[in-house]
Formats: structure tokens, sequence, C-alpha cells
């Protein structure tokens, strides 16, 4: 079973990309369980959502502790939440970031790290607004390709069913994001 | 066809492809989703049936049953506070013998407020007459859906199908949607028999009854429930059959030569099967027994499940305030009727109230509190907290 967790703010669209990963699994014949972080939702407030992927039914009805991966949604967040608490040794950093990965090295220490441009691509897609852009999917691109848990062609496929608007849009970001990873 | 749903999206089809005709609803954190995607489905054509808005879920139960005397499907979806607006309908709903089925999302009590999950709500209506089912993954939300429909109308009782919040109602997972015509074959239109306001053969309905007949009235609902233990089984053996899918009022998962069995509802018994796998992987002999009714209760199937063991742990997330966790109440009241050799002895635990976690160390913690303790203690046990 793999376990991720998300880090995003409120608005960002961090439980919305839980759900369309879990989809794009479960397309690609895996089973599946998204459910966010239960807190009172508001914009700008850091949100977290999370995802087990398995080849069986998952069974565990539970938080997760000890993620397999960690996805980032806004670098801001790394000054301010407990990002790494519980990531497993040797798990990756997915990290919406215009820097290269390397450059984290010494703050993700022990970890794998893989950064994408999400929020420059989702304001090239008109994505949300430039000021607060919804780099959701395009995030999910980079994780595709970081983690390599789901092939691409599955990912836009769930993004196309999934978002409520701008269908075609996402999933350009989705694929932009997936060949601008940059790890170490 | 499988789709990823939440639990309350779940519950949405559940009752679409019920076919019913008459959803009142009053929108409450965490079981708004089920009606907007009741909404959606009506609003888009999916759904043949009149949504009502109400100002109150009195209301939303109010009109359920007004439209199930009316002869038709109904239903409505609550939680937590919402639910306890409706108390007093529920009792009404039993006593007009109306199968209406309503959905509540496990939500704690306020105050303090708290939107998490905790069964003190659904606990709550025991004693109402409206039949229980506990359900522990989406997919037995949505199927269980379907059988409320067929249980409560055969029966002519009230139907709850309970979800816990957020590990349900807002948990996306892969679910077998069935084909409605399939459904339409386990559970044909509701037919209200002559029971029913037909403005060509007007009678009365829930008139006074002094006390010459009002306990026989009562009598006929406590002969109802009991036969409901029945109809439940028969209902879950059907769709079974139908569906492929097997449901059980007592189903016990790797509890033959448990040493300790721990009982567990909604999705601590989907944890649980995991708990108990993990604990059998370092030697201990533990064991599951999953309720998902809580009325009826089952009370000889527990009783055979349980005869002989050594121990017992019940898991409540819920409390009776000056009394103990419901469900080890029901099970300690089952146990009673075994000889005193073949009784287990009884440890309560009260875990996870208002959304907190119950996790496979809880569980682990349960175990071994039970498996080291020779006699069981006066009262439940408080798992976690801070001033025990």
């Amino acid at each position: 079973m793999i376990e991720i967790r998300f880090h995003g703010r409120g608005g960002q669209g961090a439980v919305v990309a839980s759900k369309l990963l879990a989809h794009a699994v479960f397309l690609d014949g895996k089973y599946c369980q998204s459910f966010p972080a239960f807190g009172v939702e508001r914009r700008g407030a850091p949100v977290t959502a999370f995802l087990r992927v398995d080849d069986r039914p998952v069974r565990v009805r539970t938080q997760i502790y000890a993620p397999d991966h960690i996805v980032i949604l806004d670098p801001l967040l790394v000054d301010q939440v407990p990002l790494t608490k519980g990531l497993k040794p040797g798990g990756t950093v997915i990290l919406n970031s215009s820097k290269s990965a390397v450059e984290f090295k010494s703050f993700f220490k022990g970890f794998r790290i893989a950064t994408v441009p999400a929020a420059e691509i989702a304001i090239r897609y008109h994505l949300g607004s430039p000021r607060f852009p919804i780099v959701n999917t395009a995030i999910l691109g980079a994780v595709a390709r970081a983690l390599g848990i789901v092939p691409i062609e599955s990912l836009v496929k769930a993004i196309k069913i999934g978002v409520p608007a701008h269908a075609e849009d996402n999933a350009e970001a989705a694929r932009e994001a997936y060949r601008a990873v940059n790890d170490e | 066809m499988k789709k990823v749903l939440t639990g309350n999206q779940a519950v949405a089809y559940g009752a679409m492809l019920s076919d019913v005709k008459v959803v009142a609803a009053y929108p409450i954190t965490p079981q708004t989703t089920i009606i907007e995607t009741l909404a959606d489905m009506q609003a888009e054509g999916i759904g043949d049936f009149d949504y009502i808005r109400v100002e109150s879920e009195h209301s939303a139960l109010s009109v359920c049953i007004g439209a199930s005397m009316g002869g038709v499907r109904a239903f409505t979806a609550t939680s937590g506070q919402g639910l306890f607006l409706m108390h007093e309908m529920l009792h009404y709903a039993t006593g007009a013998r109306v199968p209406v089925v309503l959905a509540n999302v496990n939500r704690a009590p306020a105050l303090p407020w708290n939107i998490w999950s905790d069964q003190t709500d659904s606990i709550s209506q025991r004693d109402t007459g409206c039949i229980q089912l506990y359900c522990e993954g989406n997919q037995e939300v949505l199927d269980t859906t379907i059988m409320a429909f067929k249980i409560a109308e055969t029966v002519r009782l009230p139907a709850m199908v309970i979800l816990d919040a957020f590990w349900l109602s807002h948990t996306s997972e892969p679910v077998d949607i069935p084909e409605k015509e399939a459904v339409q074959k386990f559970l044909p239109s509701f037919d209200p028999g002559d029971m029913w306001l037909d403005p060509e053969n007007p009678r009365t309905f829930g008139s006074v009854s002094m006390s010459d007949v009002y306990m026989e009235f009562r009598w006929l609902i406590q002969r109802d429930m009991e036969r409901a233990k029945g109809v439940i089984s028969e209902t879950h053996t059907e769709f079974g059959n139908l569906f492929g899918r097997n449901y059980h009022q007592v189903e016990g998962y790797l509890t033959d030569d448990a040493e300790v069995v721990i009982v567990c509802s909604g999705t601590v018994a989907s944890t649980g099967r995991v708990a108990v796998e993990v604990l059998r992987s370092e030697g201990k002999k533990a064991g599951m027994l999953k309720v998902k009714t809580l009325r009826p209760f089952p009370s000889d199937e527990v009783k055979n499940a349980l005869r002989d063991k050594e121990k017992v742990a019940v898991i409540d997330r819920n409390f009776s305030p000056g009394a103990q966790g419901v469900w080890a109440q029901e099970i300690r009241s089952a146990l009673y009727e075994l000889a005193d050799s073949e009784r287990p002895l009884l440890y309560g635990y009260i875990a996870g109230l208002g959304g907190r976690d119950i996790n496979i160390g809880t569980i682990r913690d349960i175990y071994e509190r039970t498996s080291q303790s020779e006699t069981p203690e006066d009262a439940d046990i408080w798992v976690g907290v801070k001033y025990v």
C-alpha cells in the first residue's frame, strides 16, 4: 500500500487533487481511498488531504501517520507546517516551486525531492487567477512522473472527468507539468 | 458500473436507485452532500422524485411521513443535532407505521460543537422503534440504503442507514453501482397495501387511543421489530444472491480460536479486520466481531458468536452518561442468557468520541489491556483520555 499526504491551502485544490489522483489510479485498475483532513475549511488556511493506493480494497480507515510521499502545493507552507512529519525515510517530497530540486536538499534531508513550477503552469493555462492560481492539476502531472504510480493518460482521463470546469486546460497543465519535473 | 464515490454519494445513489418519490431534507454538515447529490440527480432528471425544501429537520421527517402515508417511497438524511430535532417525529413515524428510510451521518452532539464522527446521535434514537443499520464501507452504504427500503416496507417500520462522519461521508473509494433494472427486480415499487391516505376510501389514521387499546398498538410494534430480525437476514441473503455481496447482522472475523474478541461497529469494524490480522501475525489470538444492527438487536447471533469465548472487548464510539457504552450494555444483556461456564468476561472501552482516531494502535492497546487483565473493571475504560 502506498500512502500519500497532500499539503495545500484552502482554495488551491489539495482535496480535489487527492480525489483526482484516486480516480486516476482507479481507472488504472488499482484500489484507492482518498479523504480530506477533517477540519473546518477556510480559504488560505493550511489544508491536508490523503490518499491510499493498493492492489486490493483498502480497509484501514484511519489517519495516515507515516506517508510514503508528500505533495506540497504551496512552497510557503515550508516554514509553517511540519510537512515531513512521519514521512518515511527515503520518501518523496513533491513541491510546487520554480527552483530546482537540489536547492531544497538541505531542507528536506534524507528524502527524494522533485520540484515543478506548478504555479507558473497553472497561470499559463488561466487556472485560477495570477495571484491565486489553482495548481492542483499541474502538481498531479508532476506526481504521476515523480512517483510513477499512474500513467499520465489515466491521470488526464481522470482530470477531464473530474474537474468542474476548464477540463482541457487542466489536462494540458498536467501534461506540461509531467514534462517539467526537476528531480535530483 | 464501478465509480469512485464518497459515502454520501453512495447514499444518494442508493436512494435514487430505490426509486424514491419524495426527498425532503435540511442541510447539516457532514450530511449535506447527500442531499446536494440528490438535488443534482433530480435537476438532471436522473432521479424521478419531488425534492421538497423544508425549514427544519423536524419538518423534513414530517414531510416524509406525510409522503409515505400518501403511499410513496420517501427519504431524508441528517446528522447530529438534526437527528435530535427529528427525534419526536421518529417516534411518530414508528407509531404511524410508515417505512420511511433516512440516512444518518454520525456526528457528535454539541456542546462543545463538533462535526466529527460519534455514534451518540443515532444511539440516542435507540428506543424510537427505528431500525438501525451501521455500515463499514461505502459499498455497504449504497447496498444497505437499497436494502433498508425493503426491510422497512416489509415490517412497516422506519429504518436508518448509519455511516461515520468523514471516515465514510467524505472518503472516496471504488463502489459498484448496481443497474437500476436489477435493483427494481430486488425492490419493486412500494405497495402500501390498504394502509394509506386514499381519497377514494377515506379513513382516519393516528387518532387518540385510550389505555384499553394503546398497549396493543405498542405490542404490534414490538412483534414486528422482532420479525425484522428474520427479515433483515432474508434481505441480506436475497441481496447477496442477486448482487454477489454478502452482509450479516453479526459477522465474525478470525474469531474461531480467538482468546479476545473485539466487538466493533461502523468503520471501526473495517480497521478492526486489519488490526486483528496484524495481531495474529504477532502470534496473538485476536478476533473481531462486527455488529451491524443495533435495533432490532441480534441477541441470539451475538450470544452464539461469543459463547465459550474467554474475553470480549467492546469498542463504543458513544456513551450513555451515568451508564456505559451502549453496545457494551446490549452485548452484556445478550450474554446474561448464557450459562456461567460459557459466558465470556466483558470489557467495555469508550473510544473515538468526536472523531478521535481509532487506529490499529488503539485497537492493539485495547487487545493488550484486555488480554492482560484478570477481571473487568467496574466501569468502561476511556481510551486515551487525558484525565485517566
